[in-house]
């Protein structure tokens, strides 16, 4: 297990330090002298140069990266290029607003997926394993932004049922709010997590532990729902990993449809604002949220399932 | 043996399959008996009907396949015609099954101990009862430190420890009859001679009967007390294994039995190859099964269908010629 | 066992082997999806028929409902939304079609590279694919956007750096398969190269998959470019795109639903068309795919 773990961590910790190359190589690239930018056209060339100076672009380019790894390592993301502020900060005060969201996108896609597919792969084959199997690929080819757009146009500006912007202030408000854009972030997430339950619970039932169970007459409800969905609940596990991950930057549409403060929009307004430090901060920790949630899945996994957890303690 | 002593006997039994290109019959008419307390070698390659013949007594026919006609009598009781409820009382109590692959069998991720208790579902005793007498019953088949074992997970054991404690749950309500499918097939020589000797000992204890299908003519000499031969769906001779191992009365017997007699002794892990292959058993052929492979088949054998009947010490033999000499086959 | 017949693999109809097309048409889930796509090409290529401009400035005829004359009505800026859906299936066309065969270009030829390169390259290039793949789909969108500028090309690099490395994995997976097999050996010995190996051996075994896996991707491209269209970061007004006419159509959601309406339909269709499609060639051309 230990051992497993620190593989997966290594592996990770590789990926992040080249998305943060990637995202240097990127800044280093954009044209213009950032100095030059900063201080503004009328700015006198040794206060640019002093500028450079302090921010190290007068360094040759590995020494630059190096500096960027250890600020990054610091938990410098940058600073806010208008309010000064800096960016980890500015990005955690919007946290909370996107975690509420992505937890409501969750319980959306979890009850229903979970539901659906243990449905569609007890009556395999049956008119609702057939519909629910259109539905999910369904929901799971429409945008969500498009599914947001025409949610905001039906249950807020036409039947008046939900408030249509803002975070709204007190539980019931915020939970109320919260409905519609949970909804369009997490619909296409009930089709992933009911298609792969479905597959990996048929998988299961093909295994002939399945038949010796049947085979003392232990009865089909036991070993459905006992026998089989415990082991065809793992790989749901990875999904659902990937869509947590996934959501804390699909939020963007849903933020700006319903005019909700949070991650999303917050990077979306840094990018018409040209203020590059808070995007690529935004980047920069969405990416680490996402593979860290995948590795905690991953490692959740390990430990749920004897097998792995005994083949990796040996 | 009176018909009341037989704990098991199919009369007339077929099953077919739908699939895409027709009607497959995977057994046909097969008729026997198992005697209270008797040891039956269930032999024939892969593809001759064995296992849906196993899946039939068992009631777990997959959905494509049917039970076309005859009967199945556990003590007189039809099975094949029981309701689903009836057989999960007798399964696991008094019908059991030894899989093939002790790898496969058990479910990974619950512990032993559970998968113990769980199958006692019939019984209203206490957890801490059951539980009791899982740890009895592991230690029967011989389990080292059964009371810690217990609450492993089945791959924490070894492929031989995994396969007795399958025998263990089979065996834990004493049922009347075993089907054992190819229990030992996936183990290596030594274990084999092992788990064969452990099954011999508990069978003497419980008394139970065992239908024990087998690749392998070796054990069925050493264990089993009756043999039946299936080809293509179909069986083609049975009898008392030493009268049947003496003087093989049917072609396809005499082919398995002949092709190196030293081997069967030195318990052969697969069944000897014999030129040709299966008939189509969507489109069946006329007459007798076996005349497309058969050494002997004449005219006849190609358009009438030879019935049952005994010869030399066999009691069954689907042969048009079961009394004639045996074949001479080349070494 | 050849006895155990699945219940399941066993369709119940019975197959006589009948051209692609056909077996496609009688999946209901297939006949739905050509139809949807069908619709959309139809759109695309009637959309010179139309007698208004796509572009053209009409202030007389701004916020119009549906009428006869505007089907669909018309936008802030008069224009009329039926013929700007019209070429903006154009643009969806074009975009998808064109940027998913590039994202297979660069899946396949790093792919087949990784497969046939030396081991450290192998692994260095499974490391980038991982990389991409670990930046969340909408961040690498707007991260490339943002430093790109907003444009058709961004989209289209969007779109490679997403999809690619899926093929890119199933382009490396074969070859690698393929390299070590005993007749490749036999057919290097005879001086066979890398290219012909390729293209007789590679290609061949990948490029069923590889079309199934992209047209299901399709809906993808189309969500990423109407998505950035949306955001204002893709397609530049006052080109056609129907991310654009909801980027301009949501400013007057209150007012003028039809804007959006006539904006977000035919992505829907879109993006259902070619899913559903995708679907019915995956069950019958690939049933190994269709099990997972």
């Amino acid at each position: 297990m230990l051992s497993y773990g620190l593989k997966r961590l290594g592996l990770s910790v590789a990926v992040v330090v080249i998305v943060i190359a990637a995202l240097f190589v990127m800044i280093y690239a954009v044209p213009g002298d950032p100095a030059r930018v900063a201080l503004g056209p009328r700015a006198s060339d040794a206060l640019v140069a002093e500028l450079r100076a302090r921010l190290g672009l007068d360094l040759p380019i590995w020494s630059q990266i190096l500096r960027f790894y250890g600020s990054i390592l610091q938990g410098d993301l940058g600073r806010d290029v208008i309010s000064g502020a800096p960016v980890l900060k500015v990005i955690l005060a919007q946290l909370p607003d996107t975690l509420r969201l992505v937890g409501g996108a969750m319980l959306v896609a979890v009850v229903p997926g979970i539901v659906l597919g243990v449905i569609s792969a007890t009556h395999r084959g049956s008119a609702i394993d057939r519909l629910t199997s259109v539905l999910s690929v369904s929901v799971m080819a429409v945008p969500s932004f498009v599914i947001a757009i025409y949610l905001l146009l039906i249950f807020s500006i036409n039947l008046g049922w939900f408030p249509a912007i803002g975070a709204g202030q007190g539980f019931w408000d915020v939970a109320h709010r919260l409905v519609l854009p949970s909804l369009a972030l997490g619909l296409a997430w009930i089709g992933y997590t009911a298609r792969i339950l479905r597959a990996s619970m048929l998988e299961v039932t093909g295994q002939s532990h399945v038949r010796t169970a049947r085979a003392f007459g232990i009865s089909d409800r036991r070993i459905m729902y006992d026998y089989v969905l415990r082991i065809a609940i793992l790989p749901t596990i990875t999904v659902l990993g990937l869509g947590i991950g996934q959501m804390l930057s699909g939020a963007v549409f849903a933020e700006i449809v319903f005019g909700r403060p949070g991650i999303g929009k917050l990077v979306y307004d840094a990018i018409l604002a040209r203020n590059y430090p808070v995007v690529t901060g935004t980047v920069l920790f969405t990416t680490v949220f996402f593979v860290a949630v995948n590795l905690a899945a991953d490692l959740l996994i390990a430990w749920l399932d004897p097998r792995v957890r005994h083949d990796l303690a040996h | 043996m009176t018909q009341t002593d037989d704990i098991l006997s199919v009369d007339g039994l077929s099953v077919s399959y739908a699939t895409p290109t027709g009607t497959l019959r995977a057994v046909r008419d097969v008729s026997f008996t198992i005697g209270r307390g008797e040891i039956v070698g269930l032999v024939g390659e892969s593809g001759c009907g064995k296992s849906t013949l196993m899946q039939s007594i068992l009631r777990l026919l997959p959905g494509a396949a049917r039970i076309e006609g005859g009967a199945i009598r556990l003590s007189g009781e039809d099975l094949a015609h029981a309701p689903k409820k009836r057989m999960r009382q007798l399964l696991g109590d008094r019908i059991s099954v030894v899989f093939q692959d002790p790898m496969e069998t058990l479910n990974p991720v619950l512990t032993v101990g559970r998968q113990m208790i769980d199958i006692q579902h019939r019984s209203r005793e206490s957890r801490a009862a059951k539980r009791a007498r899982a740890v009895a019953m592991l230690k029967r088949v011989k389990i080292p430190d059964a009371e810690t074992k217990i609450d492993s997970y089945p791959h924490e054991f070894s492929g031989g420890m995994r396969q007795r404690v399958a025998i263990a749950m089979a065996l834990m309500a004493e049922p009347d009859l075993l089907v054992a499918d190819e229990p030992t097939t996936a183990l290596d020589a030594t274990l084999e001679i092992a788990t064969i000797d452990l099954l011999r000992e508990l069978q003497e204890e419980i008394g139970c009967a065992i239908l024990f299908i087998t690749h392998h003519l070796g054990v069925v000499a050493e264990l089993c007390d009756r043999i039946d031969i299936m080809y293509a769906g179909a069986l083609v001779e049975s009898g008392p294994t030493m009268e049947v191992f003496r003087d093989p009365r049917h072609p396809y017997t005499q082919l398995l039995f002949a092709c190196d007699p030293a081997q069967i002794a030195e318990q052969r892990r697969h069944l000897p190859s014999i030129p040709g292959s299966l008939p189509d058993l969507i489109d069946l052929p006329q007459g007798c099964i076996f005349a497309g492979r058969c050494p002997r088949a004449e005219d006849r054998c190609r358009t009438e269908a030879p019935a049952p009947r005994a010869a030399g010490g066999s009691e069954q033999v689907r042969c048009h010629f079961a009394d004639a000499p045996r074949l001479e086959v080349p070494a | 066992m050849t006895l155990h017949t699945d219940p399941a693999a066993a369709p119940s109809r019975r197959t006589k082997p009948r051209g692609a097309l056909a077996r496609l048409v009688a999946d209901p889930l297939g006949a739905l999806g050509l139809t949807l796509i069908a619709l959309t090409v139809l759109g695309a290529a009637l959309a010179g028929l139309s007698p208004h401009s796509p572009t053209g400035l009409s202030p007389l005829d701004r916020f119009s409902g549906p009428t006869a004359e505007f089907w669909l009505g018309t936008d802030n800026l008069g224009r009329d939304l039926f013929t700007r859906v019209l070429y903006g299936a154009r643009v969806a066309l074009a975009l998808s079609i064109g940027a998913t065969a590039l994202a297979l270009v660069f899946g396949l030829v790093t792919g087949v590279a990784a497969g046939f390169g030396p081991r450290w390259a192998d692994n260095i290039l499974l490391l980038i694919l991982d990389a991409m793949k670990s930046v969340p789909t909408v961040m690498l969108a707007l991260v490339l956007v943002t430093f790109t500028g907003p444009s058709l090309w961004a989209v289209v690099l969007v779109v490679v750096l997403v999809n690619g490395p899926a093929y890119a994995r199933m382009a490396r997976t074969q070859t690698l398969a393929i390299r070590n097999a005993d007749y490749i050996e036999a057919e290097r010995s005879l001086g066979a190269g890398g290219a012909r190996i390729v293209f007789a051996h590679v290609l061949p075994n990948i490029l069923g998959p590889i079309l199934i896996l992209a047209a299901m991707d399709i809906p993808i491209v189309v969500g990423i470019e109407a998505g950035l269209s949306f955001l204002g970061l893709g397609v530049r007004p006052p080109a056609p795109s129907w991310g654009t006419i909801l980027y301009d159509g949501f400013s007057y959601i209150r007012d003028s639903a039809w804007m959006v309406i006539a904006g977000g339909i035919p992505i829907v269709i879109t993006a259902l068309g070619f899913t559903f499609l995708g679907e019915a060639l995956r069950d019958t051309f690939d049933p190994k795919l269709a099990k997972r």
